[in-house]
């Protein structure tokens, strides 16, 4: 009996041992995060029995809870925007040919291969002269905070959403909109009930990447935040160097939780959709 | 029909991208109820007529009026045309009912009455059961149908078509042409059709545009293009021909480039460089010698160079001097068959050649 498509014994081991492997090296520290979380001794690294002092630790304490708070709303803000941004950028460039649309092009997408040092320092940059200016001319004081913090999320997620929905859109002959249009559709009718259904895979996804990206963000945000603008990384960042506590797994896989809470959904969001006009 | 109003009138409509001048100085009218064609090679502007009859593209300049109103630079929405799209265009997100009830959604009527118009409009199109299918469950022609129902369901005063059949198989697009040609008859609205099929406009419709790079070269009934051609450029797009190149002499004679003379009246001044277009199937083949005396003045010498036997028909390639001529003749029996390298004469009634000075 000769089945030529079946690998021999040995190369099929070995691609099940690398598939171990691989699996091992990306989800032992998870497993491992996750595990010390319910740790109940005062050391990082050490198992001292199971509790869930870390987890009520992180409801009571007050600057964590702060920190969620922060990066929650500002990731949800400027994810909203940059969808609206993006989208809309999106569209232009693939509809529309216009006068500098290449160099608006090739502007949109350079946040993207910017090194976050850089970006952050920029940021830092632009908001101090900004808000020397807001004080000089307009005699309005403004410190860093919130809103620079979530100015700058949605600078460097608007290329990120709009990459993903020009894919989309990309594949979508121009035909349909015109079809709409002939089908006495005016423009926003044609985009709501025709364009947006089709490219709303692409929104979802865009929007997910900008949140992920507002939630994970530590170095921009780090150059930019004040007072009282100090997201859930950055505080976690800091909390590292004043020393390690336990708190940190707890926090973590909490912030974990979220990420995947997010995925699950965008995935039932992109599969209930169906579209009809109202 | 004479003082109806047109259904389509274009004058004097320029259109152009940036340098390229797509559609060149057009004037047509399209009467209402008319099955119109616009045909022509790729890129010769009949598309871009088409779109600025829809909307989807505005004139550069020039006046294009449907029913009396001047539409120029209306949208598409405000129109009352409807298109049938090349690719179809259907919204893939939708069911084959909501595609055809779109129309009607987008103009106010309410959703129990265009879904009801839609389903009888699927009936109409033979789509029965097929409803509520997305359109990525449906074959090409059926594809077709929905895109074709889509448009009429919202009774347009006007169906635009761009080449509707092109995607299909062969046997399906002969099935929809007689269909297409049936509904139009049915509904009484004019339909204007684009094609680069010669054969599916001159079967399909009462009158066609011939156009070549952004000009409209002549407009005519299938019979007008086909034996009264305005210009080389129809008489060969429009079946096939054979090209004389010749000068007129007077006003019954021209000169072939040999020196010979026929017979052909003309109403070219003399010196005029003309072409006599000869349609293969009106020249008859016989020895030499063999020419009735009333065709002496219309007929020519030459050699058989190639003979093919189609069956119901002979097709000759006749070399002359300087020239080949194809000839096709019917498949008689007791007619004379000749073989390559037969000296032969051939002539033709002097009522079935044409001349055309461009």
């Amino acid at each position: 009996m000769s089945r030529p498509a079946q690998l021999r014994r040995g190369p099929k081991w070995l691609l099940g041992a690398n598939a171990t492997l691989v699996y091992l090296f990306f989800y032992a520290p998870i497993a491992l995060l996750v595990l010390y979380s319910f740790s109940d001794d005062n050391l990082v690294g050490r198992w001292g029995g199971f509790t869930l002092d870390w987890y009520r630790a992180f409801g009571q304490n007050d600057e964590v809870q702060g920190a969620l708070s922060v990066s929650i709303r500002v990731a949800i803000l400027s994810t909203l925007i940059s969808v609206v941004l993006g989208t809309m950028a999106a569209l232009s460039l693939e509809r529309y040919r216009f006068r500098g649309s290449r160099i608006f092009d090739a502007l949109l997408y350079l946040p993207i291969i910017v090194p976050d040092v850089t970006m952050a320092v920029m940021m830092l940059l632009f908001f101090t002269q900004f808000l020397n200016v807001l004080d000089a001319v307009f005699g309005i004081q403004m410190t860093k905070g919130f809103t620079t913090v979530t100015l700058s999320h949605i600078a460097f997620s608007i290329s990120f959403v709009s990459i993903v929905v020009r894919a989309r859109l990309a594949g979508m002959s121009a035909d349909l909109e015109e079809a709409a249009q002939d089908l006495y559709a005016s423009r926003w009718q044609a985009f709501r009930f025709v364009t947006l259904p089709l490219i709303t895979p692409g929104v979802v996804g865009g929007a997910l990447l900008a949140l992920t990206l507002s939630l994970d963000d530590v170095v921009i945000t780090q150059f930019v935040s004040g007072p009282g603008s100090t997201t859930l990384p950055v505080y976690v960042f800091g909390l590292i160097r004043r020393g390690v506590s336990p708190l940190i797994n707890a926090v973590s896989v909490i912030m974990l939780a979220i990420s995947i809470v997010l995925v699950v959904a965008s995935l039932v969001v992109q599969r209930a959709r169906g579209g009809e006009p109202a | 029909m004479a003082d109806a109003v047109a259904a389509v009138e274009i004058r004097g409509v320029t259109k152009r991208f940036d340098e390229v001048v797509a559609v060149d100085d057009v004037d047509l009218t399209i009467a209402d109820g008319e099955f119109f064609a616009m045909l022509g090679p790729s890129g010769c502007g009949k598309t871009t007529t088409l779109r600025m009859i829809a909307g989807l593209e505005f004139p550069t300049q020039g006046s294009l009026r449907i029913f009396g109103e001047e539409v120029g630079t209306l949208p598409p929405n405000k129109r009352p045309v409807n298109t049938v799209f090349q690719n179809y265009a259907l919204f893939p997100h939708m069911t084959v009912l909501d595609n055809v009830s779109f129309g009607l959604r987008m103009s106010g009527v309410n959703k129990t009455e265009a879904r009801q118009r839609a389903g009888e409009m699927i009936e109409l199109v033979q789509l029965d059961g097929m409803a509520a299918r997305k359109p990525n469950q449906l074959s090409g022609g059926q594809q077709q149908r929905v895109a074709l129902a889509r448009a009429l369901v919202n009774k347009p005063k006007v169906l635009l078509l761009d080449e509707p059949l092109g995607a299909l198989d062969l046997k399906l697009r002969q099935e929809m042409q007689t269909e297409l040609k049936s509904l139009q008859r049915e509904l009484g609205v004019s339909f204007v059709f684009v094609t680069h099929d010669q054969e599916e406009a001159l079967t399909m419709s009462d009158r066609i545009a011939v156009m070549d790079q952004g000009k409209l070269l002549q407009v005519g009934s299938a019979e007008d293009l086909y034996a009264r051609p305005a210009s080389r450029f129809v008489a060969d797009f429009i079946g096939q021909t054979n090209l004389i190149e010749a000068t007129v002499a007077d006003n019954n004679t021209i000169v072939l480039q040999n020196g010979q003379r026929l017979r052909a009246p003309s109403p070219h001044a003399a010196g005029t460089a003309v072409a006599m277009s000869l349609r293969p199937e009106t020249i008859q083949v016989g020895a030499r010698g063999s020419v009735p005396a009333v065709h002496e003045a219309t007929s020519l010498e030459g050699v058989i160079s190639s003979a093919s036997y189609l069956g119901h028909s002979m097709v000759y390639e006749v070399s002359i001097d300087w020239i080949d001529l194809e000839v096709r003749t019917p498949m008689v029996l007791s007619e004379e068959r000749f073989a390559p390298g037969s000296e032969v004469a051939v002539w033709w009634d002097r009522r079935s050649d044409w001349l055309v000075a461009e």
